[in-house]
């Protein structure tokens, strides 16, 4: 029993990581009123680009810089579009997601084959020790470690700053900021440039931290399960961690049941994730009150 | 309404002028044009690169041969098109260089009898139109017999992308070949449902470690992810698709299989340019070439190596099947029959595990 709840609880860590970086991605920049379905190739421009540079200096915290640095450029594509020229933020974020799938093929196919170390594992002295839970929690690489405090700190950026507040406030009534002397669009391309960053980071922990290689549509729908599992955590940051890593402990865990040769279709096995997913929006789905910013998917046009 | 359609139209027409400008056009020198229709990268490090790395090699084994290669084609009206296109541009030989591409490709066939087409995997040919194929499951019995020899814990796992059939042919034959050096031997099978997923197929090959596997096998596009999870665990490996990939475990490598298609594809060009091409289905193997074992790694004993190499002979030779009755699935139902086997060419109907597998076939 421990061995399988070390093995289960690793495993969540492991897959739960990177989707909690693409939820908190998509979660900065819906915040501010802006869906944005391009996620998936923010990510994918991460991923390559944090491969390729670790592949090219050694350097995986390098990698992890450019990672991060990739995926915000790329992002500034989408919030041009969307809030300069005011295109339609779904088409803008599906084309941006193509794009994204196919400039990243492009610039990782001469590194397909290379062998990088990737993000070293850094365990914590003592804790890593712990029975079930310190290879699972406190033998991991920066950027796991850097995962929850992430997302604490961006629960109190967006409660308890006047910055965070003003990011809210555009994204549930833009014309009501712009009145209270903000600008909206200088503060959504804060926003998108703030999520580019963690879907770079989200692309990262696929490359370097957890596959170590660069394989062409490697996030493989991360980035839109990430857009679901934002609605999943009502638009908090704190309910995101758990909703990442409930759906990563669902994937490891159906991997694991397979593994130890349970007699169930793997078919029926690989849909338990989404399966979990509906059964909490079923059950926690009543209760809740709109939780989405009042703005989201609009634009501000200027006041009349 | 109309203002997408011409958009789409414009679009398609773009593309088209891209297609023919990108390949040189009409004009070129006697000799042979190849067109290549590829459903991924050519450099995926797996399936897509062996079939571009096959046709590399025809083009430098046979002077006058232009290549004309178009990757990332979907499976369907898509793939008729790019054929089209690149008969138009003068290819007489076509490589569709995968499975789906088969309606495609005997579409196009009937529509022009003078070119000649050869298909992978294929099940129904054409006059112009050949199907091959290399028959993987000897490999995978190799394979298995340097698993069970090198295994400390007789457990071993193999990761793999779906259940379906060839799959599930070579996981049988990895288990009967491990089991035919050690009697204790067990393969645990974990599906990961995509061709490729790397951080899912790393999340699979943990939970295989985790119940104390100590080899890891991997049937997805690319090993590297499993391989080197595997090294990194401190277990052993065994790759596919992928020679190269033995730098990914310098310690823990066993062995891997990889499909070269060099000598077949420069046969059929030399065929088609001296005019003998005829319509054929090919199954090849270890014997052909058209699969090669990678060096062994440190790890394996040399009386492992030894074996493997005399029970390829005896493959060859045809003294030795890799599905032999007695065969029971996992679920205890008879399968092959005492004093029979399991034909290779009928692997497509492997809907099975046999026992000693540790999975669900579907």
């Amino acid at each position: 029993m421990p061995a399988l709840l070390r093995s289960l609880l690793s495993g969540a860590v492991l897959s739960g990581t990177p989707l909690l970086y693409a939820t908190l991605a998509e979660l900065v920049s819906e915040r501010a009123g802006i869906v944005n379905l391009g996620l998936e190739g923010v990510m994918l421009m991460g991923a390559v680009t944090g491969f390729v540079a670790t592949a090219r200096t050694g350097s995986a915290a390098l990698g992890t810089a450019a990672a991060a640095g990739a995926g915000a450029v790329f992002n500034m594509v989408f919030a041009f579009l969307v809030i300069r020229r005011r295109a339609n933020q779904l088409a803008s974020g599906l084309a941006l997601m193509f794009c994204g799938v196919g400039l990243s093929a492009l610039v990782g196919a001469p590194h397909v084959g290379s062998q990088i170390a990737g993000l070293p594992e850094l365990p914590i002295p003592l804790l890593a020790d712990l029975p079930v839970l310190g290879p699972a929690l406190f033998a991991r690489d920066a950027l796991t470690y850097a995962a929850v405090p992430a997302a604490v700190l961006l629960w109190w950026v967006l409660g308890s700053t006047r910055w965070g507040l003003g990011l809210r406030a555009v994204g549930e009534n833009p014309v009501a900021a712009f009145a209270a002397g903000r600008s909206p669009h200088a503060v959504q391309y804060q926003a998108l440039v703030l999520a580019g960053l963690l879907g770079g980071l989200a692309g990262a922990s696929l490359s370097i931290g957890i596959a170590k290689t660069w394989a062409e549509w490697m996030t493989a729908g991360r980035g839109f399960i990430a857009v679901a599992l934002v609605i999943f955590a009502k638009w908090h940051p704190l309910r995101a961690v758990a909703g990442a890593f409930l759906f990563g402990g669902a994937v490891s865990f159906q991997l694991l049941l397979q593994a130890r040769g349970v007699p169930v279709s793997p078919f029926l096995l690989d849909m338990l994730p989404y399966l979990l997913s509906l059964l909490v929006l079923a059950v926690g789905g009543g209760a809740r009150r709109h939780a989405a910013p009042a703005s989201l998917g609009r634009v501000f046009q200027g006041t009349p | 309404m109309k203002r997408t359609r011409i958009a789409t139209r414009t679009l398609a027409a773009l593309l088209s002028a891209i297609l023919l400008l990108g390949t040189g056009g009409p004009g070129a020198a006697a000799g042979l044009k190849v067109g290549v229709v590829h459903l991924g990268s050519v450099s995926d490090g797996g399936y897509n690169q062996a079939h571009a790395e096959g046709v590399q090699a025809m083009k430098k084994n046979l002077p006058g041969v232009e290549v004309i290669s178009v990757e990332n084609v979907p499976e369907g009206a898509d793939a008729e098109r790019v054929m089209e296109n690149m008969i138009k541009q003068g290819a007489t030989l076509i490589v569709a260089a995968s499975f789906g591409y088969l309606e495609p490709a005997l579409r196009v066939a009937a529509k022009y009898p003078d070119v000649k087409f050869v298909h992978p995997g294929g099940y129904k040919r054409a006059p112009n139109l050949t199907t091959y194929w290399a028959s993987t499951p000897e490999a995978f019995y190799l394979m298995g017999i340097a698993a069970g020899k090198t295994t400390k814990t007789s457990k071993l796992g193999y990761v793999v992308a779906l259940p379906i059939s060839f799959f599930l042919a070579n996981v049988n034959a990895f288990q009967l070949g491990a089991r035919s050096v050690n009697p204790k031997a067990e393969t645990r099978v974990v599906f990961t449902g995509g061709f490729l997923d790397p951080a899912k197929e790393a999340a699979a090959a943990n939970a295989l470690l985790d119940q104390g596997v100590d080899v890891l096998g991997v049937i997805v596009d690319s090993p590297i992810t499993v391989v080197q999870t595997a090294e990194k665990r401190g277990a052993y490996a065994v790759g596919y698709h992928y020679i190269g990939a033995q730098k990914f475990a310098p310690k823990g490598w066993i062995s891997g299989i990889a499909f070269t298609w060099g000598n077949l594809y420069t046969s059929f060009g030399r065929q088609v340019m001296e005019g003998r091409w005829k319509s054929e289905n090919i199954l090849g193997s270890l014997k052909d070439d058209f699969l090669t074992i990678a060096p062994f790694g440190p790890a394996v004993p040399a009386d492992a190596v030894q074996l493997v190499t005399a029970t390829k002979r005896e493959f060859a030779e045809g003294k030795r099947q890799p599905f032999p009755g007695p065969l029971r699935d996992n679920r205890g139902v008879e399968r092959v029959k005492a004093g029979e086997a399991f034909p290779l060419t009928e692997l497509r109907k492997m809907d099975w595990l046999v026992e000693g597998v540790i999975g669900q076939p579907r």
